[in-house]
């Protein structure tokens, strides 16, 4: 069994090229679907029609904005720090690109499995909160620096119960390899096993995606745009896409770690996986539209009174569990 | 007006912002200069005048009849109540009386507009806590009094529908089955407002002991409306000092005690209620008849004096003191409006909260601007 398509590619000088091309593209059609599907589910919880104009259903809607974020002229205000303002869209894109060839599509699709590949999930993942930071430290703008500051006091916060919430996990497959905790989940989910892991994982993921009701950082209400209130044009596009993919590679995660990644009846490997990730998303999209937004000190005070003590206690738990049987 | 440049010259400790006049949570023009450490708030300035238009002046240089329409400008949201509070502060100068029928048109189309107020209040203010759903679902409801009193009125916003001596033009059938269905409808509503909106427990959390007034400052600022009777203290014009025809109708004064944020919701749901039972009772007892006084005079002069007139608007206490020289210009027409004096009792629970409830207090209050400015 082939389980290594970079094996595949490896022969050729074209791996590496092609492997990125093939993920900015799926992750650029991604994005753009993403905000399609998110505006017409938001119409449907809002009872209105969202986009129609554009191609069936308004599909082309997204393209058009593209087209539309494309052809702005970058401005570059003047009051900025122009190193670190230019550096921030892409240092908070670019992890994103190369986190997504880690994921097990299905039993034989794995772009690069690699030993360590959680540690270097969360590792790399946790990159995009310095982009944020220099977008707002950068931008010399109030409002983006106080939502830099909340997003880097958040970030940090619920990275601890993210993490303590995999960590059960690991124990359980004994590996940090995503193919391997995906193969071991052969008869049952880890849901089933875990349910408090994946609900702290999934409020976690929330949070450290910045998606409501954890946006503080971008809260228009409060900070206009937040952290990048002075971008415009395909640099705020760049943001946009790192935050619809930063949701696909925690979903992608989620999808790993607790629903058993490609596995499910009748279908073929790679659908089943894709089928759960976007179920997530859409719950993530559904908890957006619904809640209110938290405030700065009971978001931190929930992640440390809550989150962290409840996945502590999870883990003691699921050790003295193993240690028994 | 507080410059900015020369705080931030005086003290480099602290971090000054504007918030405001263009910010998504100023509802309008309003600028707040806000003095941080970190995210709390020292202190807080107010700037306003950004949407002054000088209606107090246009009163003093036109006759009575010509300002009518510029009343239901000053608040764009109860324009209608604004709009029948000028005429009827008129009539009580000139001493016309209003047909009952046209008393009763009134007060339907002015709780309608209470109404239509309170629920653009709901869905703004959880757009400030970040709720974006809610917003939709006030405003469709929102638009049916909309279309309810485009039909009578011929506008959906700055209703110049009161004459002195009644309304402009008389209710037909259709507008009260209209009204009498959409008080069934919102009934329904109301609960599962209440349900998803007021019963959310991120709700309760951002607006439970945030922003609560405390006591001193009800005789200090002259606190009114929802703001005063979530205090406690059950005021309300249309019962301390009635007018029109509602000492006829049976309502109760909806009043909290906490004084918070979340206390000032429910009192604005409550009221919607209320609101509503006023509508029921007069579409039961509308009596026929017309809809204007037989006789009121070609040019209104009214005898020389000093008059007031308040009504309870959706904001609170609403009051015009004309002072009459005998001519048909009046000599000094003095507007005091409701979220002026709301929002100067504001800075003074604003310190020591934290940026994301400054927008909580400042959306609890339901401010309108250009109502502030005039």
């Amino acid at each position: 069994m082939e389980r290594n398509l970079a094996a595949i590619l490896e022969s050729s000088w074209l791996a590496i090229p092609a492997a990125v091309a093939i993920i900015m593209a799926y992750l650029t059609v991604n994005a753009m679907m993403l905000i399609w599907l998110e505006r017409k589910l938001s119409a449907r919880i809002q009872r209105r029609l969202g986009p129609t104009e554009h191609g069936p259903l308004g599909l082309l809607q997204s393209v058009a904005d593209m087209g539309k974020l494309i052809s702005k002229e970058l401005l570059t205000p003047d009051h900025v720090n122009r190193p670190l303002y230019l550096a921030a869209p892409v240092l908070v894109f670019m992890p994103v690109v190369a986190l997504c060839s880690l994921f097990p599509l299905s039993s034989e699709w794995v772009f690069h499995d690699f030993d360590a590949a959680l540690v270097l999930l969360l590792a790399i993942g946790s990159i995009n909160i310095v982009g944020i930071f220099i977008a707002g430290w950068g931008s010399n703008n109030k409002y983006a620096l106080l939502g830099a500051v909340r997003s880097v006091a958040q970030n940090i916060s619920y990275e601890i119960p993210l993490i303590l919430s995999v960590i059960p996990i690991v124990l359980m497959t004994g590996s940090l390899s995503l193919y391997d905790i995906a193969a071991a989940q052969t008869t049952y989910p880890f849901l089933l096993v875990q349910p408090i892991a994946a609900i702290v994982f999934i409020i976690a993921a929330t949070a450290e995606t910045n998606r409501a009701p954890f946006d503080i950082p971008e809260a228009e209400s409060e900070l206009v745009a937040g952290f990048h209130t002075e971008y415009s044009g395909m640099r705020f596009a760049l943001f946009f896409f790192a935050e619809y993919s930063n949701m696909i590679i925690m979903c992608a995660l989620a999808t790993v770690l607790f629903l058993g990644g490609w596995r499910g009846p009748f279908l073929p490997g790679f659908v089943w996986f894709f089928i759960k990730v976007y179920a997530l998303i859409v719950l993530m999209m559904w908890f957006r539209w619904t809640f209110p937004r938290l405030r700065f000190d009971q978001l931190m005070s929930f992640a440390w009174i809550v989150l962290v003590p409840l996945s502590i206690i999870n883990l003691l738990l699921t050790t003295v569990v193993m240690k028994l049987f | 007006m507080t410059d900015t440049i020369e705080l931030v010259a005086q003290d480099r400790d602290t971090y000054y912002m504007n918030m405001g006049p263009q910010h998504p949570s100023t509802h309008g023009v309003l600028r707040l200069v806000l003095h941080l450490d970190g995210e709390t708030i020292i202190e807080v300035d107010p700037v306003i005048g950004y949407g002054h238009r000088a209606h107090e002046k246009m009163a003093e240089n036109r006759d009575y009849t010509q300002f009518l329409p510029n009343t239901s400008r000053i608040d764009y949201l109860s324009g209608m109540i604004y709009n029948l509070a000028y005429c009827q502060a008129v009539e009580k100068m000139l001493e016309i009386d209003v047909p009952e029928r046209a008393q009763y048109i009134r007060m339907i189309a002015g709780e309608l507009n209470r109404i239509s107020s309170h629920l653009l209040w709901l869905g703004t203010y959880l757009l400030d806590l970040g709720g974006i759903t809610p917003f939709l679902y006030g405003f469709d409801d929102r638009e049916k009094i909309l279309d309810i009193l485009d039909r009578i009125t011929g506008s959906r916003l700055t209703y110049s529908y009161g004459r002195f001596g009644g309304v402009v033009m008389d209710v037909d059938d259709i507008f009260l089955r209209q009204t009498a269905d959409f008080v069934a409808y919102f009934r329904e509503r109301l609960t599962l407002f209440d349900e998803l909106v007021i019963g959310n427990v991120i709700f309760q959390e951002r607006t439970q002991s945030v922003g609560a007034f405390p006591e001193r400052i009800i005789e200090q600022y002259g606190l009114s409306g929802p703001c005063l009777r979530a205090m406690g203290v059950a005021r309300d014009v249309r019962k301390e000092e009635p007018y029109g025809i509602y000492p006829q109708f049976e309502f109760s004064v909806p009043t909290r005690s906490e004084g918070d944020c979340f206390a000032r919701s429910l009192v604005r749901m409550d009221e919607m209620r209320e609101s509503l039972h006023l509508i029921e009772q007069a579409l039961r007892d509308i009596p026929d008849g017309p809809f204007m006084a037989a006789k009121v005079p070609k040019r209104l002069r009214p005898p020389a004096g000093e008059y007031c007139f308040a009504v309870e608007s959706a904001r609170g206490r609403y009051q015009h003191i004309i002072v009459s020289d005998g001519s048909d210009v009046p000599l000094r027409h003095k507007l005091t409006t409701p979220s002026f004096v709301n929002i100067s009792a504001m800075c003074e629970v604003m310190p020591g909260t934290m940026l994301s409830d400054a927008v909580a207090i400042l959306g609890s209050i339901d401010i309108v601007v250009p109502e502030i400015d005039r």
